[in-house]
């Protein structure tokens, strides 16, 4: 039960820190600032939802366990919030939604 | 050890987002870039505890996640009305 419980952490830890570097790498591989929003929160649900249910699995019944879980929620509540902010003030402050095409070929 | 290469992830990826931090043609790139370093370093935050095995940090972690959700708002804010105590040109309310 013990080894089953550390293998399964093991992958969902594993699992949490690769989708943090796939949305890093998609922050900076993204074109156009609303795509970046996309990349970012994989980050925000994907990357920190997988390493926190990997922490818990390995913390326990434990009061670690209870602070992760508000971790936890902290991020599911907030991060979308701020993002949805993000883009709206971007909008609002006219930042065009297509990024113009001849500037594709010099972009990274 | 699975502590330590969680670790290492979340350091390659703060790297990443600190080069979109400072590469970023517009400011919405950076404050984005910012929340996603918040959002890692909470991270970086909770796994360095387990990596230690001092679960403290953890209370650290829930702390810079409130700092950082009302940095980026108050951040937005600054930046759409350049004042912070101002309610803004939509009248009172907002």
């Amino acid at each position: 039960m013990s080894a089953l419980l550390d293998v399964l952490s093991w992958a969902l830890i594993l699992a949490g820190g690769a989708f943090c570097i796939i949305g890093a790498l998609g922050l900076v591989r993204l074109r156009e600032f609303y795509a970046r929003t996309h990349a970012a929160s994989v980050i925000d649900s994907a990357g920190a939802g997988l390493l926190l249910l990997g922490l818990v699995l390995q913390a326990g019944w434990t009061l670690a366990a209870v602070k992760l879980a508000m971790i936890a929620l902290l991020i599911f509540f907030g991060t979308p919030t701020a993002t949805h902010a993000l883009a709206n003030a971007a909008l609002a402050r006219g930042l065009p939604l297509q990024a113009p095409r001849e500037e594709r070929p010099s972009k990274r | 050890m699975m502590f330590a290469a969680a670790a290492l992830a979340l350091l390659v990826a703060l790297a990443l987002a600190l080069a979109r931090a400072i590469g970023g043609p517009t400011v919405f790139d950076r404050a984005l870039a910012g929340n996603s370093i918040g959002t890692l370093a909470m991270l970086m935050l909770a796994v360095i505890g387990f990596l230690t095995g001092r679960p403290d940090f953890l209370d650290l972690a829930i702390l810079y996640g409130l700092l950082n959700l009302v940095g980026t708002i108050a951040v937005l804010k600054f930046f759409r009305y350049g004042n912070l105590g101002d309610p803004g040109e939509g009248g009172a309310g907002r």
